[in-house]
């Protein structure tokens, strides 16, 4: 792709019915609402506009736009009029052309006239408009009041904002309040004092501004523009390819200048985004080119030793010679792998089918089982599939929106953003959390109910809600009888509507009044359309697969699923942890979710690659790191994933890696399980590879390269290589093919090629035969499994316990500017935002422990110690205390236990019992892990050649 | 930290107990099928022996269900 624009209507899209009318002579049919802008450009004419862009609401100020109306008086703007039926318009004469002149001369005489030397020079719609109304003189001359003087803002690390450039057409101050949401901006001042200004006349960096990025988006001049551009130029060439951050998926246009990536823009025709981004998929990429990339494989004998650069082929046969030779003297299934949710679908398939083709045998896990796990298992039990109901675009529907264990805003932010602006035209809103999230209020956002329960009360909170909505009468039978089992919804009704799960009587143990509990339920049950999203908070407990059946059971019992604008919608974490659970990375599943057991589904992969497979699961994660110290399991291969840093009880996780005798980590960087590596292989980021990438909203979309590789391969060819080594004769030359057989061998994907991707754009699979779109609404006419199931879900008490050793309850989850372990968000200026992880306490408990806002404190848990910040704040209720894990200098999951949710061992990450006490240094652990983290990073230094 | 028969023993304790409201009967036939479906043939190897062996005390269900268990499984 050569460089171009997306082209910019001007105004929104409209869906009305068809209105025609006449433009310059060419009779034009649009949909009613329509404004004569976006009609004009709809047939290639470009109407001259300033303050317009289609990714906002029309606001007719600039006046450039005029346009002449037969039978009307005067010179409408054309943003703002609507078209009608025979209307005709003229969008070009002398008297439009002598006042859009004019008012261009007034924009002009108050610009510096630095277009040569400007950053923006040819990418600027001043300059472009200038050239367009024939400006040629500017008669009121440059010497007047003006505000060429203004002062930078450069605090933002990713733009700046020169007020000199500036023309106050209020396009930042729209973008941040219609697409971000935020409202951080604002036009300061009147008349000619106007000036654009963040939150009270702060710098961007103090404001509220979250660096979202769409104020640079929608600048029309280079009044705020990317530094990078500043930097390096404007880009010559873009392709369109999809984020590697959140599950989210936003599709952009990596602009580049040669091989160098110059900015990621938001790509318009992107169906999960819509144009819009957050801070760390359009600013956050700079950890690609970061110094700490390791570029070389390495390998050493033991992890006391250091790393020793190898070739590649040498790195590759020791892997293969090693796997063997642990299979060779422990047996077959002393070694596995984890594939990555960072990595492409082709990849993440891959590393599966090496281990059940080459490996032969099931163990081989994902991160998703320290994630959405219990998404899998709850979702396939009660609906048939383990994924979400919809298409991010049904939140536009929604009446009332359930939030539970999620953090939109911080999480997800671009569906944060567009859940807001839902909100804001008036959806109801109700949010359990234990933490007051932002979007209990925020500005024009107000929850109508925010339940702030205990944590490891979900399935308590959830029945309870149940028992209003059954014994109330508020279910809706019909869609019961006609869609669910009727017998399993019996008994879930008989179970729900026992006295002892009323809301009065599980008040005391979530310590959430009744009557909002009450509340909560009739509104969701008679509101309208009713959406469920939820996230980590929901999963990642004792009773995450109870909570997502309890959640399922909520949606069926008000017939809130297979229609738009309802539905149950987990928010996943990763970029990928949808497609690496559909490509079989779970080591009880084929890929498209088909058990191991299942001899039809193994016989398909069986003849195709020429082995007889493994009929029994594999091992978790967390029963490989059991079996390691039992001495039983050997080896590893561990693809894109940070098990120490962020799987739980990080202790255990060390002594299972110290156990095995050849640990191989491919990764970007020297992570922290690299510390206990035998062999280390580079990986390449989403920008020197091709693939797929499957957001939340089973959204299949293509990762482009747009480089070469640094380290020299793409991972889904450093995966080739030790396939080949190991005698299993792949012969992909791209991972177009990989996917080919993807659909070959798996029923969801069955219509999904890379042409049918480049052609589309995107589809959500279910992609087959009777669904050769995709699939947008599951379960419209049917649940996948038949008819929809009611599961029973008891309330059963986390065994981690609160006591007088540990009082509190510890929560953890992830903040906007950080990603999970904070692997690639750490290197970046990502970092002036959140430089460290803090501990969240209540004013109350804080006072009670003689802990003041910014003191050392020893976080405790049964698990481990150690030591942050506080951060004091009444966001958390007393008795909770509450962190990020995005960085290994605190290690957060040393507090957290081993304990996980009953059916998928999902770890227990959101209730931890702790004690917090003033500290003035770093815990033993932390001392212990960094010397040894030191020790470990060693990089023997090459010989000079002679 | 739990040995890994602890832990076994434990999980098989939590997932009974998520099945409870079944009736006993039913929970250890739910559990078995659990075991069955995301076990790995070590874990339950491990399992079946249990009963058997000295070491890991198991309650009731634990134990009824890795006897049969232990039963089901094929003879080596």
């Amino acid at each position: 792709m050569t460089f171009t624009r997306e082209k910019d209507f001007g105004t929104p899209e409209a869906t009305g019915e068809a209105v025609s009318l006449t433009i310059d002579g060419q009779q034009v049919s649009v949909p009613a609402g329509t404004s004569i802008m976006r009609a004009a450009a709809m047939v290639e004419t470009a109407i001259p506009k300033l303050c317009a862009t289609d990714s906002l609401e029309s606001f007719g100020s600039c006046r450039m736009c005029l346009v002449e109306i037969e039978g009307r008086k005067g010179y409408p703007a054309s943003c703002t009029t609507p078209v009608a039926s025979g209307m005709v318009v003229r969008t070009e004469t002398d008297k439009l052309r002598k006042l859009r002149r004019g008012v261009m001369e007034l924009y002009i005489s108050d610009h510096p006239l630095d277009c040569l030397t400007c950053s923006a020079n040819g990418d600027c719609e001043l300059q472009d408009m200038a050239g367009a109304v024939g400006l040629r003189d500017v008669r009121f001359g440059f010497e007047g009041a003006n505000h060429l003087e203004g002062c930078k803002d450069e605090s933002n690390p990713y733009f700046t904002f020169d007020p000199a450039k500036c023309i106050v057409c209020s396009r930042c101050v729209r973008a941040c309040d219609e697409v971000q949401g935020t409202l951080a901006l604002t036009v300061d001042g009147r008349g000619f004092a106007s000036k654009i200004s963040a939150s009270q006349g702060e710098g961007f960096l103090a404001s509220e501004c979250v660096s979202c990025g769409a104020c640079v988006q929608a600048c029309p001049t280079s009044a705020l523009i990317e530094n990078t551009v500043i930097e390096k130029g404007t880009p010559d060439r873009a392709v369109v390819t999809t984020c590697a951050y959140c599950g989210v998926g936003c599709t952009f246009r990596a602009e580049m200048r040669g091989e160098e990536l110059v900015r990621m823009v938001p790509w318009k025709e992107g169906k999960a985004n819509h144009g819009h981004s957050c801070v760390k998929g359009r600013f956050a990429w700079g950890y690609a080119q970061h110094r700490d990339r390791i570029l070389n494989p390495m390998v050493r004998n033991s992890v006391d030793e250091p790393w020793r650069e190898v070739s590649w082929d040498e790195a590759i046969v020791h892997v293969a010679s090693e796997f063997r030779r642990i299979q060779n003297s422990y047996g077959t299934r002393a070694i596995g792998g984890i594939t990555s949710s960072r990595c492409t679908n082709e990849e993440t398939f891959l590393v599966q089918k090496l281990i059940r083709q080459g490996f032969g045998n099931n163990n081989v896990d994902t991160c998703a089982r320290v994630c959405h796990s219990p998404t899998g298992y709850g979702l396939k039990t009660t609906f048939g599939t383990s994924a979400g109901t919809q298409d991010f675009d049904s939140v536009e529907q929604a009446d009332v929106v359930l939030v539970i264990g999620a953090n939109p805003t911080d999480g997800h932010p671009v569906f944060g953003s567009r859940l807001k602006k839902r909100l804001r035209e008036g959806a109801k809103l109700i949010v359990i959390d234990p933490r007051r999230i932002d979007l209990v209020r925020s500005p024009h956002v107000e929850a109508a109910h925010h339940l702030p329960l205990r944590p490891g009360t979900n399935v308590a909170l959830l029945t309870a809600m149940a028992h209003v909505i059954v014994t109330e009468g508020l279910v809706d039978e019909t869609y019961v009888r006609e869609r669910c089992d009727t017998e399993a919804y019996g008994e879930w009704a008989a179970f729900v509507s026992d006295p002892a799960r009323s809301p009065e009587a599980i008040e005391e143990l979530t310590g959430v009044p009744a009557a909002d509990v009450c509340a909560a339920a009739r509104l969701y049950a008679t509101g309208g359309n009713g959406a469920i999203y939820y996230g980590l908070g929901v999963t990642e407990h004792s009773q995450g697969s109870s909570t997502v059946m309890a959640i399922a059971n909520l949606a069926m019992a008000t017939g809130n699923v297979g229609k738009p604008g309802a539905g149950v919608n987990p928010l996943r974490g990763q970029n990928n942890v949808q497609g690496s659970c559909d490509m079989g990375s779970f080591p009880h599943e084929l890929p498209g979710y088909r058990h191991v057991s299942d001899s039809v589904a193994r016989a398909q992969f069986e003849q195709d690659w020429g082995v007889t497979l493994d009929a029994e699961p594999g091992l978790r994660i967390n029963n490989m790191l059991d079996a390691a110290t039992d001495g039983t399991f050997k080896g590893i291969f561990i693809q894109g994933e940070d098990i120490l840093q962020s799987d739980p009880n990080t202790t255990h996780v060390a002594a299972g890696l110290a156990a095995m005798e050849c640990v191989v980590v491919q990764d970007l960087f020297l992570n922290e399980t690299a510390n206990y590596a035998h062999v280390f292989l580079p990986g390449s980021t989403f920008l020197e590879k091709d693939g797929t990438f499957t957001n939340a909203e089973r959204r299949i979309q293509r990762v482009r390269k747009v480089m070469e590789p640094k380290n020299g391969y793409a991972d889904w060819e450093v995966v080739q290589l030790v396939a080949n080594a190991m005698g299993l004769g792949w012969t992909y030359t791209h991972p177009s093919q990989v996917m080919n057989e993807i659909a070959r061998l798996t029923p969801t994907f069955a219509g999904v090629t890379y042409d049918v991707l480049d052609q589309r754009g995107s589809v959500q699979w279910p992609v087959n035969e009777a669904a050769p779109d995709g699939t947008p609404t599951m379960h419209i006419d049917h649940f996948v499994r038949g008819k929809g199931l009611f599961v029973v879900t008891d309330y059963v008490p986390t065994d981690e316990r609160t006591g007088p050793r540990f009082p509190l309850l510890l929560t953890t989850g992830r903040i906007l500017s950080q990603y999970n372990v904070g692997a690639q968000t750490r290197r970046t200026p990502n970092e002036a935002w959140h430089a460290e992880d803090r501990l969240e306490i209540h004013p109350h408990d804080a006072e009670n422990r003689g802990i003041r806002d910014g003191d050392w404190v020893a976080l405790r848990s049964r698990a481990g110690e150690t030591t942050l910040r506080a951060l004091i704040t009444d966001r958390v209720a007393p008795g909770v205390v509450y962190t990020t894990f995005h960085h290994p200098d605190t290690q957060a999951n040393v507090i957290t236990t081993d304990f996980s949710d009953w059916a998928t061992n999902c770890p227990e990450y959101k209730v931890t019992a702790v004690q917090v006490a003033p500290s003035n240094g770093p815990s033993d652990w932390q001392r212990r892990y960094r010397a040894q983290a030191d020790q470990s990073r060693r990089i023997e230094t090459a010989e000079p050649a002679e | 930290m739990m040995s890994t028969d602890e832990r076994l023993a434990y999980m098989a304790d939590q997932i009974l107990r998520n099945f409870a409201s079944r009736g006993q009967e039913a929970a250890i036939a739910a559990t078995l099928d659990h075991i069955g479906q995301f076990w790995d043939p070590g874990m339950k190897s491990r399992a079946a022996a249990m009963p058997d062996a000295p070491g890991v005390v198991l309650s009731d269900g634990v134990r009824a269900t890795f006897m049969r268990l232990r039963d089901s499984q094929p003879a080596s």
